[in-house]
């Protein structure tokens, strides 16, 4: 069944509360974090850390290595560009699915709240399991397919209006907030392919260079791979690159209608 | 993860069922017909405020009344049937208890678009109720 609740292993207590070193001239502000160690048998636990502002980068993550280098180096989390382009430090902060890198300690008010990407199994602290989301984005086989050989002496071409297609789609990192914010995904995130999936999908689908699209669609055409959508739109409005996964997910739709009788 | 099998094993499972459009487009199309039916349905219900039995069956009786009465039901029931559907494959994963309740909504839906024909057909061919 779907599940409302957390499992009892799951369930977070409230842990350590790390103060700040009393100084002048700080501009403290509280960082509530997830914490979870497979090692250990207790359940999660939210610790609370200080940090000083005025000392600090204005982006969550300059936050996040801040406490990592000065005040608890056990904090574990994913992070590499710190520029918005590799989507390794997606997480839950203040409710909402981000990149750490590119969200603004300023736009949240009050204690900032910090949680892996929801619904995904924890490997540690704010390091989700991301074994089935690449499983899933590897069976769309997510390159070119063509039965055509490619021009002996050039590239195959493409021609401006038909590249335009692919804007808005070859932007996404695959940080997997969207597919991560997505109830059915929460719920049936071992069929349903997940917005982000089915945005790279339509990526290769409208790709003017690809000519496997009809073999695409049957691949998606499937109760749960791609009607699992019901158009709940936390995909779009969760996407730190400002994305429509929503809408890609609806063109996939309007392909499968187009090809049919209806 | 399933012992000796890889990720893409499990998540390819049986494949692409080739199916969904059908049902996703009926779901629309459906809705399509409701909209305006079920405002000619409250419509007709507000021209009868406590008429008689003699009463709603002449109005029934009227061929358009009876073609979109009978049409209101079918579509209602047919996108009730539709709907329940995906609420039972989101949120009900024990397969026994997935496919009781499946083929239930389907007995459901099928017994509650003939009793209701059979209601409006008996209002609108047997005129006076039976003593």
């Amino acid at each position: 069944m779907a599940q409302f609740t957390l499992p009892k292993n799951s369930k977070i207590t409230t842990g350590k509360h790390h103060a700040a070193k009393p100084g002048s001239g700080q501009k403290l502000r509280r960082f509530k974090i997830y914490r979870y160690d497979p090692d250990s048998e207790a359940t999660p636990r939210t610790e609370t850390y200080e940090v000083d502002l005025a000392t600090c980068g204005p982006m969550v993550l300059d936050a996040l290595i801040k406490i990592k280098n000065e005040i608890d180096p056990t904090l574990t989390f994913r992070r590499s560009c710190r520029e918005g382009i590799c989507g390794s430090c997606a997480m839950n902060i203040d409710g909402t699915n981000t990149l750490a890198c590119t969200k603004s300690i300023a736009d949240v008010s009050g204690e900032v709240k910090i949680y892996p990407l929801p619904h995904m199994p924890v490997v540690k602290d704010l390091v989700p399991d991301m074994t089935t989301f690449y499983a899933q984005y590897a069976s769309i086989k997510p390159w070119i397919r063509t039965q055509s050989s490619p021009p002996p002496d050039k590239e195959r071409l493409q021609s401006p209006a038909d590249r335009k297609l692919i804007d808005g789609l070859y932007e996404c990192i695959l940080c997997a907030c969207c597919s991560t914010s997505c109830p059915s995904y929460w719920w049936n995130g071992d069929r349903y392919l997940g917005p982000a999936i089915l945005l790279q999908a339509y990526r290769w689908i409208v790709d003017s260079r690809d000519e496997d699209t009809g073999a695409r669609l049957d691949d998606l055409e499937d109760p749960f791979r791609l009607y699992r959508c019901h158009t709940i739109m936390n995909c779009t409005k969760t996407c730190p690159k400002g994305l429509n996964p929503a809408k890609a997910i609806a063109e996939i739709k309007k392909a499968m209608l187009a090809r049919r009788a209806v | 993860m399933t012992a000796f099998r890889t990720p893409l094993k499990v998540v390819r499972g049986l494949g692409s069922a080739r199916e969904g459009t059908g049902h996703w487009w009926g779901q629309r199309v459906t809705a399509m017909a409701l909209a305006p039916l079920s405002i000619w349905f409250l419509w007709f219900l507000a021209m009868l405020p406590g008429a008689d039995h003699a009463t709603v069956s002449a109005a029934l009786g009227q061929p358009l009344s009876a073609l979109l009465m009978l049409a209101f039901v079918f579509t209602l029931f047919y996108h009730a049937y539709l709907g329940l559907q995906v609420v039972i494959e989101d949120y009900v994963h024990p397969r026994a208890l997935e496919i009781t309740l499946m083929v239930l909504i389907r007995f459901a839906a099928v017994l509650a678009v003939l009793s209701t024909a059979i209601a409006i057909l008996r209002l609108i061919f047997i005129a006076a109720p039976r003593t």
